[in-house]
């Protein structure tokens, strides 16, 4: 694959920040995961965030690959939100019956840091791990 | 406006479909709502062919309704792959033979006015789908 064809993911403060730009295929998704996964290793961070506000169609495809990617964060001890649905995009899936588990959502980038930092600051709070709790939509 | 055909014999020909899709939608004058669940149907439809039958075809096209009022657009999803033995199941929620979520044929049926399968074991399947405006 090649370079420019892969997802860039950023740090902010202690968290991650990747926003998917492209048409989402099996072996972007899976280099996607792995990268996610290699950069949450290296740079200990405490959260992920997707931004999807460029994507105008999110299938069970799609769905699948975030809901992975959210469990697998999970496990290495990161939240990840998702954030920047289009709302044509939430009417679909909510009518498809796509449930996004494991994965919080915030409206924009913004709102989507300051859940993280509510939620890096309460589990520090209650000395307890991070990604514990689960939001359904 | 002419119908159109796409070829699905790649993932990224999921894409194109998608994409043609969503542009006829709204050439037409669907709302970007109306746009977003025929575009998605459309994926689910397409993505079945990759997983299932390996090839297939994507046909769209304007349909009228019987007395000339309403318009709407139909898409019809072919295959000569395995077939579905068993449609009542693979429509359920839930159920997957593809390593999928096991939504993709009930939440395609939600997302359209219209919807209709006929498959044939060895032989394939089709699924015809349509939305009014």
């Amino acid at each position: 694959m090649l370079e420019q064809d892969r997802i860039p993911i950023l740090k902010i403060e202690d968290f991650l920040v990747a926003s998917i730009q492209v048409a989402l295929h099996d072996q972007l998704a899976m280099q996607f995961q792995t990268d996610l996964l290699n950069k949450i290793t290296m740079t200990k961070a405490k959260g992920l965030i997707i931004d999807i506000t460029a994507i105008d169609v999110v299938d069970s495809f799609i769905t699948r690959i975030l809901v992975e990617i959210a469990s697998m964060a999970n496990l290495m001890g990161s939240d990840t939100v998702l954030v920047g649905m289009q709302p044509e995009v939430a009417i679909t899936l909510a009518e498809f019956g796509m449930e996004l588990t494991g994965i919080d959502t915030a409206l924009n980038l913004e709102q989507g840091l300051v859940l993280l930092r509510n939620s890096a600051e309460r589990n520090v709070g209650d000395g307890c791990q991070k990604g514990t709790h689960q939001r359904r939509i | 406006m002419d119908a159109k055909k796409v070829l699905i014999k790649e993932e990224y020909d999921i894409v194109i479909a998608r994409s043609l899709v969503k542009s006829m939608a709204k050439e037409l004058g669907f709302g970007i709502v109306a746009q977003t669940k025929i575009a998605t149907a459309v994926s689910e439809l397409a993505r079945n062919i990759t997983t299932h039958a390996k090839e297939g075809a994507i046909e769209i096209r304007e349909v009228h309704g019987e007395d000339g009022g309403k318009e709407g657009l139909e898409i019809i999803a072919s295959d000569h792959g395995p077939g579905i033995a068993n449609i009542a199941q693979a429509m359920k929620d839930g159920y997957t033979s593809g390593g999928g979520l096991g939504l993709g044929l009930g939440g395609t049926k939600r997302l359209m006015d219209e919807f209709e399968i006929k498959s044939v074991v060895d032989s394939g399947t089709m699924v015809r789908v349509r939305k009014w405006m």
